[in-house]
């Protein structure tokens, strides 16, 4: 009887699961149609999307900074400590250079970003809809996804990329700085280290995965937030999967494309 | 005219529609009254689009909203001025760019002159100083907010105007402005309206038919003197109840005038 139980409860549950999953891909491939067709009306997104790259540009430069400058000093920190005695200096500079094209400056500046802008976006979308405000801008006969959704999303894919573009850079001269003053590593040294390892490749694969990162840290969060039901515990569990979404999102995709893009060059 | 003919919805298990059949003639006032949480605003929405029906059709203007296309749909709802419960204002945007985008004509909208002119008209007609304008919702109370969620809905002048509990949560005072205020409009811009609310004194004061919304079917519509002698014990439960309400809300506010004049029995 209990086992009987059991298998009727494990059956309710995936096909609750399942019910829930359609659902949510159904409203996910309608905001994804809408916002393909949101793309025509420029008049109404493009004002907005300049508002909103200002407002997260350069509202994420200070802490996008920060923690690329902590990459990327603890990166030679720990390439002195590796190689000390062991191989030429002038490796650090390759390594920490690589380390913060390739990997530090991009999926650093993702979760952040994820907590950052996913969070507001998750946020700011989800009160609105508690609010009824997004219902308001429906009865006014606007669209919301054209009103609200696409200059978010188009405002992450400008502004996303060249943070991270900048924690890049930063994140190697703090990087540089640091190796200098620990471990006398000279400018000529670094340089020659860092180009002896540096391919063009390199700076596409990490630009490719901040538009991805982009994506998930934007699309993501706008649709949780926009689908928000029940009130302000609404908006605070919406708000928490939204970012956790977006994190994962980042470490699925960082895998996916570093096994797509470098996985195939030996 | 808006018409409902066998509407039905429901939410997971509950039923909060069945069957509805709800009329609404030219340039009439119609009020939907029913105790709270019993579905009102539901109906509401249906008629604007924002939810759509397990069952049954909406007809507004003679367009079966249901089957209508995004942009027929955008077209119908700039007919139509929804005053919202809670006034959902954008609060990122000040007090005039609220109203302004109640003007749902994209030439209109753009034009700057007229939509000054505009905002100013659908101020003074909710009866507020142009000064309000500039302010932000979050600095308003909550009567100013309601007068606002009206303006926003006047704006692009509209043909229907849907009312969803323009006077909950306000003071009695503020309810009777509010009251008047529909009262007025209906006056001077002859608009169809359909007016929720659970305030048996407003529904009687400004509609000209009364429909009561309760167990999820409609069970009465006619006039204030119809509704009042029906004989059906729920519509007569609802309206004591409502009465009675209404005694113990008027002893409250003795009670506080009282105490405002230092007379309160309580000290």
């Amino acid at each position: 009887m209990k086992a009987f139980s059991a298998a009727l409860d494990l059956r309710r549950y995936v096909g609750r699961w399942t019910l829930h999953s359609a659902i949510h891909a159904g409203r996910f491939a309608y905001m994804i149609m809408d916002l393909v067709r949101g793309i025509l009306e420029w008049r109404v997104w493009f004002p907005r999307m300049m508002q909103q790259t200002m407002a997260i540009g350069y509202g994420s430069l200070f802490i996008v900074l920060l923690v690329a400058g902590f990459a990327g000093a603890v990166t030679s920190l720990q390439a002195g400590y590796q190689f000390t005695g062991q191989l030429p200096l002038y490796v650090a500079g390759g390594i920490i250079s690589e380390s913060m094209i390739l990997e530090l400056g991009p999926v650093l500046t993702g979760l952040i970003l994820a907590g950052r802008i996913g969070a507001r976006y998750a946020a700011e979308l989800g009160s609105m809809r508690v609010t009824e405000q997004i219902d308001a801008l429906e009865s006014l006969g606007r669209s919301p996804v054209t009103h609200l959704l696409l200059p978010r999303i188009l405002a992450g894919l400008i502004a996303i990329p060249v943070l991270v573009m900048l924690a890049n850079a930063f994140g190697i001269a703090v990087g540089y700085i640091t190796a200098q003053s620990s471990l006398g590593l000279t400018y000529a040294d670094f340089e020659f280290g860092a180009r002896y390892f540096f391919k063009p490749l390199d700076l596409w694969y990490s630009l490719i995965k901040s538009f991805a990162f982009a994506i998930a840290v934007t699309v993501i969060p706008c649709y949780i937030g926009f689908n928000t039901q029940q009130g302000a515990e609404g908006v605070g569990r919406a708000t928490t999967q939204a970012v956790v979404a977006a994190s994962v999102t980042i470490l699925m995709l960082d895998t996916i494309l570093t096994k797509l893009i470098l996985g195939t060059v030996h | 005219m808006i018409e409902l003919k066998k509407v039905s919805k429901r939410f997971v298990d509950n039923v909060v529609l069945d069957g509805v059949d709800f009329l609404v003639n030219e340039g009439e006032t119609v009020a939907l009254l029913g105790p709270s949480g019993v579905g009102k605003s539901v109906l509401l929405k249906h008629i604007i689009g924002l939810i759509k029906p397990d069952a049954g059709e909406v007809w507004v203007d003679g367009l079966l909203v249901a089957a209508l296309g995004r942009k027929e749909l955008a077209e119908l709802r700039s007919h139509i001025g929804y005053v919202f419960q809670n006034g959902a204002l954008f609060d990122s945007m000040d007090v005039f760019e609220n109203i302004r985008l109640g003007i749902t004509d994209e030439k209109l909208y753009n034009d700057k002159e007229y939509c000054v002119q505009r905002v100013t008209e659908c101020l003074r007609l909710v009866n507020l100083q142009d000064e309000v304008g500039r302010k932000l919702p979050s600095e308003l109370s909550g009567g100013m907010r309601k007068r606002v969620g009206i303006a926003r809905a006047i704006a692009g002048k509209p043909t229907y105007l849907l009312y969803d509990e323009p006077t909950s949560g306000l003071d009695p005072v503020n309810a009777d402005v509010i009251d008047s205020l529909i009262e007025r409009l209906q006056q001077e811009i002859g608009v169809t309206s359909v007016v929720v609310t659970h305030d048996v004194r407003g529904a009687f004061r400004v509609a000209d038919r009364i429909a009561l919304l309760a167990q999820a079917k409609i069970r009465a519509v006619g006039t204030a003197e119809e509704i009042i002698a029906s004989r059906d014990p729920l519509v007569q439960q609802f309206l004591e109840r409502d009465l009675e309400g209404a005694i113990l809300q008027a002893n409250e506010e003795t009670r506080q005038e009282d105490e405002a004049r230092g007379k309160s029995k309580w000290t």
